[in-house]
């Protein structure tokens, strides 16, 4: 089963400390959606909110329609993957999983046979009979799965569930998460710090900062176009230049910045429309420098730039480069593999137009 | 040589501590094998006489039953009601919990003469009758501080996620606590209830000043002792011994080591 979810104008207030700030979240049914943030941020929190582990001080939280803001957690159509499994030490796996089941009042045997099934699905069958701890992390986080699974909820909820376990091992079971929420339909709702593991995952990101969302879309267009600096910053590495809009037409804005004027189109700005006088902030990443002459549609020229630095990651050179028109600012790049970078040569640098954002300065 | 030396100390020094610590225990359990008739040196010979009298004695065996009894019962309650404490401290918000810690574990601090006078006066004043049950109730309130420490310690916050996942799917919290909570602090509560046992066992003075007709094994080995020095006490001695022995090894062997491993 699956369902829809619905946040509104939800607030959390811990004595002085505003943990959520008025958030609003619509999620529809059987989409793989990631709450991503620093910690501290508000997502755990949002995530307790919809588990029914904590009530919003203000604000109402429905779910396939219905009001669910004061249903204790038993009584929602939720499930929720704790970041330490949470599994029962003392129970086999196939009681473990079978545990929601039982408390549903089902018959013994029609629940061992529906836990084997779930445990199945992670792969686990052959170990029904083990217990948590002759287990290793991934497979645990395995176990937790099929347990928040088997009572069939709307809506899956996961707490950092990925967060005990070793790189690879993360990344293997991301694949897995995704492909057992396609199968299964229900609505995931996971949280992360790792925005690597948000893009890998999700069907839409939530960036969360401070107790309000700062960005909601799907993983392309929060990497691509954010719609707040924070967001830019937190989804990769990014270069930020100062600017101020000098005029605004119909269909480009004039922004002044230290390596130059440059005219970007009305939907550079994705936060909101420029005002003339405005301060802004231009947000490239280190991947959309080309250097001149090679970058394909409008280009933007930044103008030479010195090589101060650079190292090989395989994918590409990264460089730190000064542009000769700013040499306070300090940029990044990545410059093409098959293009050796040595220091203190001189790069003259562009981007397409199409890959510069502009955000109001402090968001 | 140096390293020889130390060694030798090292070991001599632990020999004695544990002479110090065991000796009274050996003599005891050596003359209770005695041929003759007096728990002294020098020793006779090897019999088994007194033995056969203990388990012959109508009155000793009476009184052994009784002590199993009381160590039973009042251990399970002072189980049961430790845990149920320790789960409302733990797991609630409760006004002035660590006042309520303190009191709960302040009966420790009482010696169990005060304690054995202050329930013989309640006893008095609502006109009950001593009997094994107030043996029984006496050792609650000295077990029940032991109890309530033992099986709070254990409980971790890495225990309330698991127990919130059980809520989470659908269990009340009744089934909490008997599914999820008190099996998984099995060891511990398995363990207190050992000790607690242990403790009701050896008890003299609670279980002298409230009971009446039925006694537990110690009063009746106190009350032999009074007719002089024995073999018999020697024997009766090395059991109620033994048992407790017993009852560490299993203590021991099943829960210590399990914990270990886990």
């Amino acid at each position: 089963m699956t369902a829809a979810v619905s946040v509104h104008n939800a607030t959390k207030t811990f004595g002085a400390f505003t943990a959520l700030n008025d958030v609003s979240l619509d999620i529809k049914a059987g989409e793989f959606i990631v709450l991503l943030g620093p910690s501290g941020c508000g997502k755990t929190t949002l995530l307790s909110i919809l588990g029914g582990f904590q009530s919003p001080t203000k604000g109402r939280v429905t779910i396939a329609g219905k009001d669910m803001t004061s249903v204790p957690p038993a009584k929602r159509p939720t499930t929720t993957m704790f970041q330490d499994y949470a599994l029962f030490p003392h129970m086999k796996l196939r009681d473990n999983v079978g545990f929601g089941l039982r408390m549903r009042g089902m018959a013994k045997v029609e629940r061992d046979e529906k836990a084997l099934g779930f445990l199945d699905l992670v792969g686990l069958k052959a170990s029904a009979d083990k217990k948590p701890h002759e287990l290793s992390g991934g497979q645990r986080q395995r176990v937790a799965l099929a347990r928040a699974l088997a009572v069939d909820p709307d809506v899956l909820l996961l707490d950092e569930p990925l967060g005990a376990l070793d790189l690879k091992l993360r990344r293997q079971m991301q694949d897995e998460l995704k492909a057992i929420q396609k199968r299964v339909g229900t609505t995931f709702v996971h949280v992360t710090h790792d925005q690597e593991e948000a893009m890998a995952i999700a069907d839409r990101i939530v960036v969360m900062n401070q107790g309000r969302i700062e960005d909601f879309g799907p993983p392309a267009d929060i990497y691509m176009r954010p719609r707040s600096v924070f967001s830019a910053g937190f989804m990769g590495e990014v270069n930020f230049i100062p600017g101020k809009v000098k005029s605004v037409d119909a269909t480009a804005a004039l922004v002044e910045t230290a390596v130059g004027v440059m005219a970007l189109p009305i939907a550079s700005f994705t936060a909101s429309a420029p005002t003339s006088g405005q301060a802004v902030m231009l947000c490239i990443r280190p991947e959309h420098f080309r250097r001149a002459g090679e970058a394909e549609g409008p280009v933007v020229s930044l103008g030479d730039a010195k090589v101060t630095g650079s190292a090989f990651f395989g994918t590409h050179y990264r460089c730190h480069l000064k542009p000769a028109s700013a040499p306070d600012l300090i940029i990044v790049a990545h410059m093409p593999q098959s293009t050796a970078v040595a220091d203190g040569q001189i790069v003259p640098l562009a981007v397409s137009l199409a890959d510069i954002v502009a955000l109001p300065e402090g968001t | 040589m140096r390293d020889m030396l130390t060694k030798i100390a090292a070991f001599g020094y632990a020999g004695l501590i544990y002479g110090f610590i065991f000796l009274p225990v050996a003599v005891l359990v050596l003359f209770s094998f005695q041929d003759g008739r007096l728990p002294v040196p020098p020793f006779n010979g090897f019999s088994l006489q007194w033995y056969e009298a203990v388990f012959a004695d109508r009155k000793l065996m009476a009184a052994l039953a009784n002590s199993f009894l009381v160590a039973i019962v009042s251990s399970v309650i002072a189980c049961l009601l430790g845990f149920l404490a320790a789960y409302a401290l733990a797991r609630y918000k409760l006004p002035g919990s660590a006042l309520q810690r303190g009191l709960l574990i302040a009966p420790m601090t009482v010696s169990y003469l005060i304690i054995a006078l202050g329930l013989l006066t309640v006893l008095n004043t609502f006109g009950i009758s001593l009997s094994l049950w107030t043996v029984g109730i006496g050792h609650v309130v000295i077990n029940l501080p032991l109890c309530f420490a033992i099986i709070y310690s254990s409980m971790g916050d890495h225990h309330i996620n698991i127990e919130r996942a059980a809520r989470d799917l659908g269990a009340n919290d009744f089934k909490v606590m008997a599914l999820v909570t008190a099996p998984m602090l099995m060891p511990s509560i398995l363990a207190a209830f050992f000790l607690s046992v242990t403790f009701s066992w050896d008890e003299f003075i609670i279980a002298f000043l409230l009971s009446r007709f039925d006694v537990t094994l110690p009063v009746e080995i106190w009350s032999l002792l009074r007719s002089g020095l024995n073999p018999k006490t020697n024997a009766i001695g090395s059991l109620v011994f033994l048992v407790s022995v017993a009852l560490l090894a299993v203590l021991e062997l099943t829960l210590f080591g399990k914990t270990k491993k886990s």
